[in-house]
């Protein structure tokens, strides 16, 4: 009987630890903000926040079951061959996810298919694999995967936000400012997104001076 | 491990993945192939602006679909101003991208011609196709009856950056400025429409204003529809002639 207690409390599915892997990556280990990973994307899609949210939402999917599945093959993926392994699984995900987009929503997947195709290249993703995934269970896998996918994603949904409220005056394209609003040109460019990220690493970096030594 | 062993790995992974991504292609497929002749249909009729009967976004893709057949004809047109002698070509089923890449004398051309059921009215409906800053872009060109005034046009894109040359597509109040304007001057002569740096000159029928920030793809719009629109004169003049 001590023995099932003690092993019970080691495991519970959704104890400290979990939620640690869950909440961590939202916001004092976030992936662009912290870690200043998958940037690149976080610049490229972000002017219009109907485009990013859709983003968000592939990039959690593919984060998240692209761990899983790393994790659960990692006891038979050889070492010599794991980047390749790592890929292909995250280059399946990404497939399903575009042929699921062409069959639900083809107006979407015609306005981000380049998009989707280039998350196989996003960093955080495969980061996240050779990182975590490869050294841990499935489960916390599957939750660190989708930690650092909304933690992403939390970003990308902020900054598209300013950037189409104050460069074309608009959210979802629903028009928000007052007509005579003068769009600011700036936002529309891929470096405003630069501008607002750093205001995000100032202000995090300065509410938590531990954070100052990583990276 | 054994190099053997990694290569069984290998070989059994790209064989599950095969299996498991040629199912779900071939379970999506059906209905994507539907999703994409609606979404390009919605794209023609979109083009009609104001000449449609109807709101294009309150339809469901059933009513676009009966919206073609009933009040669309499809006509596959030459450059020469004949129609096409392959009676088996349809022209919703031309993919411009290829056309494009023909000598002009080769090209299959769309051309569909709604009837509105309420007023009776028909429009003459083009396809264009040229290059913007990144990749292709291409459109839908709606002509009145003459020939001449534009009711509406529809634009996409392939690679466009969202919020500047992307904005062809998205910025409804900027692809409105095309209606009612035209593309022969008073004289008769063909001068196509200009999308103008700096704004239109106020007045004048042919220019619209371009978009700060997406010059590139502005010159790519003049050009694709100079060269474009051209295409369809000689058609439109046997019509012409025939009336």
């Amino acid at each position: 009987m001590a023995e099932t207690k003690v092993k019970e409390a080691k495991e519970p599915l959704f104890g400290k630890k979990e939620r640690k892997l869950l909440v961590d990556p939202l916001l004092d280990n976030n992936p662009i903000t912290v870690q200043v990973l998958g940037v690149c994307s976080a610049l490229a899609v972000t002017s219009l926040l109907m485009p990013s949210i859709v983003m968000t939402v592939a990039v959690v999917f593919v984060c998240a079951f692209s761990n899983l599945f790393t994790s659960l093959l990692r006891n038979i993926i050889p070492n010599e061959v794991r980047l390749i392994a790592q890929l292909i699984i995250i280059a399946t995900l990404v497939t399903i996810v575009e042929l699921s987009l062409k069959y639900f929503d083809y107006p979407t997947y015609k306005e981000l298919s380049v998009y989707i195709g280039l998350i196989i290249t996003n960093c955080i993703v495969m980061g996240r694999l050779e990182a975590f995934a490869m050294g841990n269970k499935p489960w916390k896998s599957f939750l660190d995967g989708l930690g650092n996918g909304v933690g992403y994603g939390i970003i990308l949904i902020v900054v598209a936000f300013f950037r189409e409220l104050f460069g074309k005056g608009t959210l979802f394209g629903a028009q928000i400012l007052p007509e005579g609003y003068f769009a600011n040109n700036l936002m529309v460019m891929p470096a405003a997104a630069m501008f607002i990220l750093a205001v995000f690493i100032w202000i995090q970096r300065s509410r938590n001076k531990e954070l100052i030594d990583i990276s | 491990m054994s190099t053997t062993k990694i290569y069984l790995f290998v070989l059994s992974m790209t064989v599950a993945v095969a299996v498991i991504l040629t199912g779900f292609r071939m379970a999506t497929a059906d209905q994507a192939a539907i999703n994409e002749k609606v979404f390009n249909k919605r794209a023609i009729l979109k083009s009609l602006a104001g000449g449609l009967d109807g709101n294009l976004d309150d339809m469901s893709d059933d009513q676009v679909q009966s919206v073609f057949n009933d009040n669309v004809k499809q006509f596959v047109i030459k450059a020469d101003g004949t129609l096409a002698e392959d009676a088996t070509l349809v022209a919703e089923d031309i993919k411009m991208k290829k056309e494009v890449k023909k000598a002009v004398a080769d090209r299959n051309l769309p051309l569909f011609v709604y009837t509105n059921p309420s007023n009776n009215k028909s429009y003459y409906i083009t396809s264009v196709r040229g290059k913007g800053l990144w990749d292709e872009i291409w459109g839908s060109v709606a002509l009145e009856q003459d020939f001449n005034t534009i009711v509406g046009v529809s634009f996409d894109h392939a690679a466009e950056t969202p919020g500047l040359g992307a904005e062809i597509k998205d910025n409804t109040a900027w692809v409105s400025q095309f209606t009612g304007k035209s593309i022969y001057n008073d004289a008769g002569e063909y001068v196509s429409i200009l999308v103008r740096k700096g704004g239109a000159i106020p007045g004048n029928p042919h220019q619209v204003d371009a978009i700060t920030g997406a010059t590139i793809t502005g010159d790519g719009v003049t050009k694709m529809l100079e060269n474009g629109l051209k295409l369809y004169e000689p058609y439109f003049a046997t019509l012409k002639a025939g009336k």
